[in-house]
């Protein structure tokens, strides 16, 4: 009843091609990017912006670089932290070695390195799939792993090994309350959300999901697996690598190599897995799902008044997200936003039952 | 084969020249360079006996296993904490019956449905059930690290000290699982090979239904596939856990199989075994000689080159020679 | 049967022979196809006709022989270099995006023609959004044309085999190509949804002039609206000529009847 479209028609296919063609659904973004930028701000608790909701919209601009490879393009990465690393240390470098540059430049230029590094090491790609373009990308993985943890020209000769950063400042505005970075952090990843749907949307988007879908009859049309193959590691790299310096600068402060280990790789596949491969809302509600099941873990007992300790909640946590990769990979490869595509579909249909 | 395709040549000619340049350089003294080697080939064969199971579930029913390493682990851990209360052997054959169980299990609940996706659905879903044997060892056993007692003196002998000076340093411990690992593999093979169950195995692994038509009981079949998982996960995780004590670990255990895999191909035996060699002395021989090399060339902070070394070798070999050194091609037809 | 105005040759295969590994596809086959022609290559199963399309398309690399397209000779097609010269094809087994929806399948087929670079797709300003509409026109009018307006937001992994046939033809016509190769369009429909797909194909043909290749096993739908026919049967060329000729051939007749050889 409520959410019918009867009525919303288009007279132009500009309008039928736009973001979100039923009102309904404009009416519920605005209200949530609303309700986002101000209300939670006033109602959220520190420990709610450091624990959940900065590390969740970080980890949804990497889930969205991953899930561009992976899910639109049908490539499978199984290193991608290794680009959220190159990003970090490119950005600490820059900012280190230039530090007249503006941020929000550096953070570009993090993120075009890392996609040039994405790119090297996409080119496997155009001779491998699957299985095999999977160790390659461990490879990637460990290498890079080693790479920073190794030269010590990277760390800037730190002992430790570990690097630490001075808060963000932009345009005299210093970045250092939670409130401050949740705020901007929200609105970078409106921002790099609504350009990986525009992509998505476009010919690249398509070109990318005729590759995944099947790559011998996209050549016959005239794609060019190069081209697709390269952009679609290059794009996802250029957003992991944002998203690592987001993570490096805005939410650790300061880190060390195995900062962007395998764990952190695996987290970002599994997010997409959960999530919905091949939606970009899936990569929202993945990212939500990875950050804040530990979290419930951890406090859930406390509330059911049964206490278990720190690590049977961990290995709790490892056990529920193993069971539940499978299920997702069996029951429904297209994850959380398909549930609720189909919820949404329910919906329009309400109350009638068909 | 190899003599037309010249990148294969070149990235085995670079090996072989990796291998021989320390002796040939005088870098190292003979038998250090021995040690290094036989350090190196032995755990290679850990790294074969986990290969090598995963290729034997293949070979027998089509099916990808990566839940191998994993089942590799768990099985230790089993060994190992159930020794604690009861002697060895029957720890053993307790841990046997269930690591069948826990075969059955993968089979029947995560590889079976996903039968008709690519490798790595399968890859990823065997990395979700590494994840919940990870939590569920330790929370059944707990998380430190354990120790399996095989009854084998721990030091190391000194052995051709007559040939070379210093003498080589030998673990009893390696040549039990080198040994042991022939010996599974020889029975393996003759099993595979000269029995009728064997043959059947290869049958289902052909081609299930056609298997079924001539009259081959189908799950008694799985059940033979089954319990050889377990076992060789059993003898590969007792192997290793008395090796290096038993402790979880992604990277090492579930994922180290794929290189070796990729260099020996997915279905041959004998490619897991010569595959799990050729990364274990390669590692070895990498972070011993190379890695010094690279630190005073490049002022790096240390070693640690073997944790690439193998994906990266794997990664040339993919790039050079996809199908392994003894895998079958593939054709794709429109 | 309407007169068509066939033109000079525009596709010439020139003693082709595939192998895969021991076995022979094709051997020694050389025929002609002139320009706005409707051209069938029939045969039993097994003759070869997919993989002559395939060689054609770049898809498979013959070891011997050449093919000229369009004045150009090669003996190496690269698809997209085919793609680019204006050949568009169907495929036997459909090869749609199953997870796109009909009309992003269709679109699909625009690609070439689409130039906007990354960033302005992903501003979606101006020029891309401008070629964004322009070709959704176009796509909408093949739509049309093949009457599947109903379906075009629908994934087409649901439609039923016959509209995805449609939709495969469909992606082919984007490419707006001088050169159509269909590979049994109608295998598997009914008289009716036969009789629909023929109206299309000489459409096609009537109306833009597209020449047209097609594997077709009905008998009645080739005889009736092809031009000219090539006959294979175990990879050799057994026939070549109209219909009529080709009704008339001893050797055509005992490869349908299966006479032992």
């Amino acid at each position: 009843m409520l959410y019918r479209e009867n009525g919303q028609f288009k007279s132009s296919y500009a309008a039928d091609l736009q973001m979100l063609p039923i009102a309904q659904d404009r009416w519920f973004v605005l209200v949530l990017v609303l309700f986002a930028f101000l209300a939670v701000p006033f109602l959220a608790s520190d420990y709610l912006f450091l624990s959940i909701l900065i590390p969740f919209l970080i980890l949804t601009i990497a889930a969205i670089g991953l899930n561009l490879l992976v899910g639109y393009c049908g490539q499978i990465s199984i290193g991608h932290a290794a680009f959220m690393a190159v990003g970090a240390y490119a950005a600490y470098n820059l900012v280190l070695r230039l530090p007249q540059l503006n941020f929000l430049i550096v953070l570009l230029l993090a993120g075009f390195i890392a996609a040039g590094v994405g790119m090297l090491f996409g080119i496997p790609s155009l001779r491998i799939k699957g299985l095999y373009l999977a160790v390659a990308t461990l490879a990637a993985q460990f290498f890079i792993d080693w790479l920073f943890a190794r030269v010590k020209w990277f760390t800037n000769h730190s002992t430790s090994g570990s690097v630490s950063t001075a808060p963000v400042e932009l345009f005299g505005w210093i970045v250092d309350t939670p409130v401050e970075k949740y705020v901007f952090l929200l609105a970078l990843l409106i921002v790099f959300t609504v350009l990986a749907k525009n992509l998505v949307r476009g010919h690249i988007g398509r070109e990318w999901m005729a590759m995944r879908d099947m790559d011998v009859a996209a050549e016959v049309i005239g794609i060019r697996p190069v081209y697709a193959k390269l952009t679609a590691f290059a794009i996802s790299a250029f957003y992991c690598g944002v998203a690592g310096a987001l993570w490096g600068f805005v939410h650790l402060g300061s880190w060390e190599p195995l900062a962007f280990n395998l764990t952190l790789s695996l987290n970002l596949l599994f997010m997409i897995i959960i999530g919905g491969m091949g939606s970009l809302l899936g990569c929202y509600f993945g990212a939500a799902f990875i950050v804040i099941l530990p979290i419930l873990l951890d406090q859930a007992p406390l509330w059911l008044g049964v206490g278990i300790s720190t690590a049977t909640a961990s290995h709790l946590a490892f056990m529920i997200f193993g069971a539940l990769i499978v299920f997702f990979l069996i029951v429904e490869p297209h994850g959380l936003a398909r549930l609720w595509a189909i919820g949404k579909e329910k919906l329009r249909l309400w109350p009638f039952p068909h | 084969m190899l003599a037309r395709n010249w990148p294969v040549m070149l990235l085995s000619a670079a090996l072989m020249i990796g291998l021989v340049l320390p002796l040939a350089t005088k870098a190292s003294p003979p038998g250090f360079y021995i040690e290094v080697l036989l350090g190196g080939l032995m755990a290679g064969v850990l790294y074969s006996l986990v290969a090598m199971g995963f290729a034997l579930i293949f070979k027998a029913s089509g099916v990808f296993n990566f839940a191998q390493g994993a089942m590799v682990l768990f099985a230790a851990l089993a060994v190992a904490r159930l020794a604690e209360q009861m002697p060895l052997a029957v720890a053993v054959v307790l841990a046997f019956v269930i690591m069948v169980v826990l075969a059955w299990l993968i089979e029947r609940l995560v590889l079976r449905p996903l039968v008709n996706q690519e490798g790595v659905a399968l890859l990823m879903a065997t990395l979700g059930v590494t994840y919940f044997l990870d939590g569920f060892g330790q929370t059944l056993w707990g998380s430190d690290i354990y120790k399996i007692e095989l009854g084998i003196a721990k030091e190391p002998v000194m052995i051709l000290d007559n040939v070379f000076q210093g003498g080589i340093l030998v673990n009893k411990e390696d040549f039990a699982a080198a040994l042991v690992a022939a010996l599974l593999v020889t029975a393996l093979s003759v099993f595979f090979q000269k029995t009728s169950t064997g043959r059947a195995l290869r049958a289902v692994a052909d081609d299930h239904q056609a298997a079924q038509s001539i009259g081959i009981p189908l799950n008694r079949i799985w059940v033979i596939v089954w319990s050889i998982a377990g076992l060789v996960a059993l003898v590969a995780g007792i192997m290793w856990g008395a090796k290096l004590g038993v402790q979880f670990s992604v990277s090492q255990v579930a994922l180290k199989a794929l290189p070796v895999v990729i260099l020996g191909g997915f279905t041959s035996v004998n490619g897991a075994i010569l595959g799990g060699l050729i990364i274990g002395v390669g590692e070895k021989m990498a972070e011993v000689f190379l890695g010094p090399v690279m630190v005073k060339m490049f002022d790096l902070a240390g070693g640690g080159i073997e944790n690439w070394f193998a994906y990266v070798l794997a990664l040339l070999f993919l790039l050079v020679r996809p199908e392994g050194l003894f895998g079958e091609k593939h054709i794709d037809r429109v | 049967m309407a007169e068509r105005r066939t033109g000079d040759v525009i596709l010439d295969v020139k003693n082709l022979s595939l192998r895969f590994g021991g076995v022979k596809a094709l051997t020694d086959i050389s025929f002609d196809v002139r320009e706005h022609e409707i051209r069938a290559i029939i045969g039993p199963n097994g003759a070869g006709k997919s993989s002559m399309l395939n060689c054609i398309n770049g898809v498979y690399q013959p070891q011997q022989g050449s093919i000229q397209l369009r004045g150009r000779t090669f003996t190496h097609m690269n698809p997209r270099r085919v793609a680019e010269m204006g050949v568009a094809r169907t495929f036997q087994n459909l090869a749609l995006f199953k997870g796109m929806s009909v009309l992003e399948n269709i679109m699909t087929g625009r690609n070439l023609k689409m130039r906007s670079n990354l960033l302005a797709q992903a501003l979606r300003i101006g020029p891309a959004l401008r070629e964004e509409v322009e070709h959704r026109a176009v796509v909408e009018n093949i739509i049309d044309f093949l009457e599947i307006q109903a379906y075009r937001k629908t994934p087409v992994g649901r439609l039923p085999y016959g509209l995805q046939k449609r939709v495969d033809l469909a992606r082919a016509l984007a490419m707006e190509p001088k050169v159509l190769l269909l590979d049994e369009p109608m295998a598997g429909m009914n008289l009716e949804e036969k009789q629909d797909m023929c109206r299309f194909i000489l459409d096609v043909n009537d109306e833009f002039g597209t020449t047209i290749v097609l594997i077709e096993h009905d008998m009645g739908v080739v005889m009736d609206i092809s031009d000219r026919l090539v006959v294979l049967d175990y990879g050799k060329k057994i026939g070549d000529g109209t219909p009529d000729e080709v009704r008339a051939n001893q050797a055509v007749i005992d490869a349908y009847l299966g006479v032992s050889h």
